[in-house]
C-alpha cells in the first residue's frame, strides 16, 4: 500500500509543466474591453507560423500557439513596447525560446552598474588593509567599453525561457569582450543558463553571456528585410543617427519573384559588429591619453590605431562576403506548383537555421538552430599558449644552502672542545713534568 | 517516419525547426503510396530532406521483408518523381569520402572534382574511374546516417527465426520513465558492441529484442540530446554527430520514428563542441 501512495503523490515533470502551462490559457477579466482598442506590442504569431510553415520552418502548430500565449504573458508583465519572437536555440539538455524586445528608457542598467562598482570598491578596500603589497607598474590593456542600452549590439533586450509557460528570464546586455571571445569558440549550449563555458580561449562569463553574445552575432549577421521597407532617418548629423531607421510608410512591396531572383532586394537591418566587438568604433588610445597627460604626445605618435569601419546599415545582402566557397545565402520560392501565391524564402548558409520570408509587404526573420556558425571543413580550436620559458640557471643566480644556526653552533662547539682537549693535554703534561 | 503516420508526426519532430509545407505534404501523400505499390514494399518511410545550395533533396526509403537488410532509398527534387539511389558499396564509399567536400549543390549530376596532387601523372586513367556525382554522394550520406544514428526504441523491432528483423506489432510503447533514459534506445544497424559485453550483462537481455547496440554506449558521451518537447508529450532524441537527425517517441503509444532534415554533413567538430 505504501508503494501505491508513493506513485500517486509524486507528480511527474510533465504534469508539473502542464500545471504551469494551464496558466497560459487563463484570460484575466480586467483586460476584456481594452484589448481590442489599443495597438498591441504582441506580434501576430499565428500569421508568422503560417508563413514559416510555407517556408519549411516551424515548431509545430500547437507549440507555436503556446509560444504566442507566452509572449502575450511577457508583454503584459513587462509592459514592453514592441516584442518579436526571435527564435529558438537548441541545447543538449534543454532549449531556449528567445524573444526580442525594444528597450525601455534604460534606468535599470545603471542600477546594475552602480552595484557592480560598489562591490568592486569594497573588495579593493579590504584587500589594501590586509596586504600592503608592492604596486606594479603594469597596467592591464584597456577594456573596450560596453555599448549603452538602446544602441549598437545592445539595441534590443532579449528574454529567454525553456518552455512556453515557464517564467521568462531577461538576458544581461552584451560586452565587446564577450563577442570577441564568442567569435573564437565553437560550443553547443547545454540549456542551463548558469552553466560554465569551458573552452579555450576562456570565455568571460557563463552560458547566459555566451547565449547573449551568439544572439547578437546571429542578429547582426542574418536579420534581413526587403529593400525599401526601412529607410534611414536623416535628421541629426551626430554619430547616433547611424543606427536609427524607421518603417517607410510608402513601401509598396516587392514582388516575390524578384525577391528570390536577386539578393539586392534584401538588406541588413541590424548593424554589423566590428572586429572590436561593438558597432561603433572606440579609439582606446585616445582614452588612455586622457588619464596620464604626461605621456599624451608619445602615445599619439606611436601607433594611431586605424578606425574599424563596417558596412553601413541597410546594405544589400548581395554585398555579403563569401566564406568557404559557398554563397552566404540561398533563396527559394515556397511553392513550385503555385508560384502566384508563393512566399520568398531566404536561408543563411553561414548560420544554419536562420530564415527570412517575404510576401509582398509582410516579412519576418527567425532563427531555429543550435546557435553555432558554419565552420567549413577542418576547424581546429585555438591551442592553449605555450608555457613561458624560465630564466636560464647558472652559478651566479643559483642558491646555495646556508648552514643552519644549530649546525654552526655545533661546529663551533666541536672546534672549541678540540681546543680544550689540547689545552688539557698540555696541562697534564705540565703536571706530569712538575711531579 | 512511416508514410502512414507522416502527417501527425511531423508536428512532433518540428521542435528541431524544420517542417514540410502543405504542398510538399500533399504531394508526398500521393507519391509515396504510388512508390509503395510500384515496388511492392512492406512499408515506405519518409526518410527526410537534405538541403542543398540550389535545391533540396527529399529522401524516401522502402522496407521489405527484413527491415534491416531490405532497405532501398529513393530521392526526389519535387516530392513527385522518385529516383532510386545507387547501392552504397565500400568502393563507392571510399571514392565519395575522398572527393566530396562542402555542401550539397542540389544538382544530382554535379561532378565533384578530386584534387589529389599525387595522382597528377596518371590523371587520364584515373578520371574515368573516379567520377563522383552528387547522386553517389547522396547514397553514401543516407547509408552513413542510417548506420551511425538511426535509432529505434527498445522493443519496437523483434528478431524472428531465420534472423528476420521485423516490426513488433505488440509493442506498447516505452513508459514515461524509460523514455527519458538513453538506455532504451538502440541503434538500428549491425551491432558492434554486443559481443564485447560480459555474460552478466547479457543475462539481463532478451535476445529477441536486444540484438542491437545501445545508444548510451556511444563515444563520445554526450553526442545525443534527449529532451521532452511539446508540453511533455513526446520524447525527442537528437543527434549531435549528424545535426538535423531527430528521433521521436511518444511514451505509452506505438508512435516512434526518425527523420533527418539537414545539410548532410557529419559534424566532425563534435568533441570540441560538447
Amino acid at each position: 500500500m505504501t508503494t501505491w501512495s508513493r506513485y500517486l503523490s509524486q507528480p511527474t515533470s510533465a504534469e508539473l509543466l502542464a500545471d504551469q502551462q494551464r496558466l497560459l490559457f487563463v484570460r484575466p477579466d480586467d483586460a476584456e474591453q481594452e484589448e481590442e482598442l489599443v495597438e498591441t506590442a504582441l506580434p501576430n504569431v499565428s500569421e508568422l507560423a503560417f508563413f514559416l510553415e510555407q517556408a519549411g520552418v516551424g515548431l509545430g502548430k500547437e507549440e507555436m500557439h503556446r509560444i504566442f500565449l507566452a509572449l502575450k504573458q511577457l508583454v503584459d508583465s513587462e509592459e514592453l513596447q514592441r516584442c518579436r519572437l526571435w527564435g529558438k536555440i537548441l541545447g543538449t539538455t534543454s532549449s531556449y525560446i528567445v524573444a526580442e524586445a525594444e528597450c525601455k528608457e534604460g534606468l535599470e542598467e545603471e542600477e546594475e552598474e552602480e552595484k557592480e562598482e560598489e562591490e568592486q570598491s569594497d573588495e579593493g578596500a579590504v584587500k589594501k588593509e590586509e596586504d600592503p603589497l608592492l604596486q606594479t607598474n603594469l597596467k592591464p590593456p584597456p577594456v573596450v567599453p560596453k555599448e549603452a542600452l538602446g544602441t549598437g549590439a545592445n539595441k534590443f533586450m532579449f528574454y529567454v525561457c525553456s518552455e512556453p509557460g515557464l517564467p521568462w528570464v531577461k538576458l544581461p546586455s552584451v560586452s565587446p569582450a564577450q563577442i570577441t571571445a564568442a567569435r573564437q569558440i565553437h560550443k553547443f549550449f547545454t540549456g542551463r543558463l548558469d552553466a560554465p563555458v569551458v573552452c579555450n580561449p576562456p570565455f568571460p562569463g557563463k552560458e547566459v553571456n555566451y547565449l547573449r553574445a551568439q544572439i547578437s552575432r546571429i542578429s547582426a549577421g542574418t536579420q534581413a528585410s526587403p529593400l525599401g521597407y526601412y529607410e534611414m532617418q536623416e535628421e541629426e548629423e551626430e554619430s547616433d543617427a547611424e543606427d536609427s531607421y524607421e518603417v517607410n510608410p510608402d513601401f509598396e512591396g516587392i514582388p516575390v519573384a524578384e525577391m528570390t531572383e536577386s539578393l539586392t532586394n534584401w538588406v541588413h537591418n541590424i548593424q554589423h559588429i566590428l572586429p572590436q566587438g561593438r558597432c561603433t568604433w572606440v579609439n582606446l588610445a585616445a582614452k588612455a591619453g586622457d588619464d596620464s597627460n604626461e605621456n599624451e604626445e608619445e602615445e599619439e605618435e606611436e601607433d594611431e590605431p586605424e578606425p574599424e569601419i563596417g558596412p553601413p546599415l541597410l546594405t544589400p545582402l548581395s554585398k555579403d562576403e563569401q566564406m568557404f566557397n559557398i554563397p552566404p545565402w540561398n533563396t527559394r520560392l515556397s511553392s513550385r506548383l503555385t508560384p502566384q501565391h508563393a512566399v520568398a524564402v531566404l536561408r543563411s548558409n553561414l548560420w544554419p537555421g536562420a530564415v527570412a520570408y517575404a510576401d509582398g509587404k509582410k516579412f519576418d526573420n527567425i532563427y531555429v538552430g543550435w546557435g553555432v556558425k558554419y565552420m567549413g571543413e577542418g576547424y581546429s580550436p585555438a591551442l592553449p599558449p605555450l608555457p613561458q620559458g624560465e630564466f636560464p640557471t647558472g652559478p651566479e643566480i643559483s642558491e646555495a644552502v646556508d648552514p643552519a644556526v644549530e649546525e654552526e653552533e655545533s661546529q663551533e662547539e666541536h672546534e672549541g672542545s678540540q681546543e680544550e682537549r689540547e689545552e688539557s693535554d698540555e696541562e697534564e703534561k705540565e703536571d706530569d713534568d712538575d711531579e | 517516419m512511416d508514410a502512414n503516420t507522416l502527417f501527425g508526426s511531423l508536428d512532433l519532430v518540428a521542435g528541431s525547426g524544420y517542417t514540410l509545407n502543405s504542398e510538399e505534404r500533399a504531394a508526398l501523400q500521393t507519391s509515396l503510396r504510388i512508390l509503395k505499390k510500384d515496388h511492392k514494399f512492406n512499408r515506405v518511410l519518409f526518410w527526410g530532406k537534405i538541403l542543398g545550395l540550389d535545391a533540396d533533396y527529399f529522401i524516401a526509403q522502402g522496407r521489405g521483408e527484413d527491415e534491416m537488410k531490405n532497405r532501398t532509398s529513393f530521392y526526389s527534387l519535387n516530392c513527385t518523381d522518385w529516383f532510386q539511389l545507387p547501392l552504397a558499396t565500400d568502393s563507392v564509399i571510399t571514392m565519395v569520402t575522398k572527393a566530396a567536400k562542402g555542401r550539397f549543390m542540389g544538382d544530382p549530376s554535379f561532378v565533384y572534382k578530386h584534387d589529389d596532387p599525387q595522382k597528377q601523372g596518371a590523371e587520364d586513367e584515373e578520371e574515368t574511374a573516379d567520377i563522383v556525382t552528387e547522386e553517389m554522394r547522396l547514397a553514401v550520406t543516407v547509408h552513413a546516417i542510417d548506420k551511425d544514428v538511426s535509432v529505434v526504441p527498445r522493443g519496437a523491432f523483434v528478431k524472428r527465426h531465420h534472423g528476420l528483423v521485423q516490426l513488433n506489432r505488440s509493442f506498447g510503447g516505452l513508459s514515461e520513465s524509460e523514455a527519458k533514459k538513453l538506455d532504451s534506445y538502440l541503434h538500428f544497424s549491425e551491432p558492434k558492441n554486443l559481443k564485447k559485453k560480459s555474460i552478466l550483462e547479457l543475462a539481463e537481455l532478451n535476445p529477441a529484442i536486444d540484438f542491437l547496440d545501445v545508444v548510451s554506449d556511444d563515444v563520445p558521451k554526450g553526442s545525443w540530446s534527449l529532451q521532452v518537447e511539446c508540453a511533455g508529450t513526446v520524447c525527442v532524441l537528437r543527434s549531435l554527430l549528424w545535426l538535423g537527425l531527430t528521433n521521436y517517441c511518444v511514451p505509452m503509444t506505438q508512435q516512434h520514428g526518425y527523420i533527418y532534415i539537414g545539410d548532410g554533413i557529419k559534424n566532425l567538430n563534435l568533441p570540441f563542441m560538447i
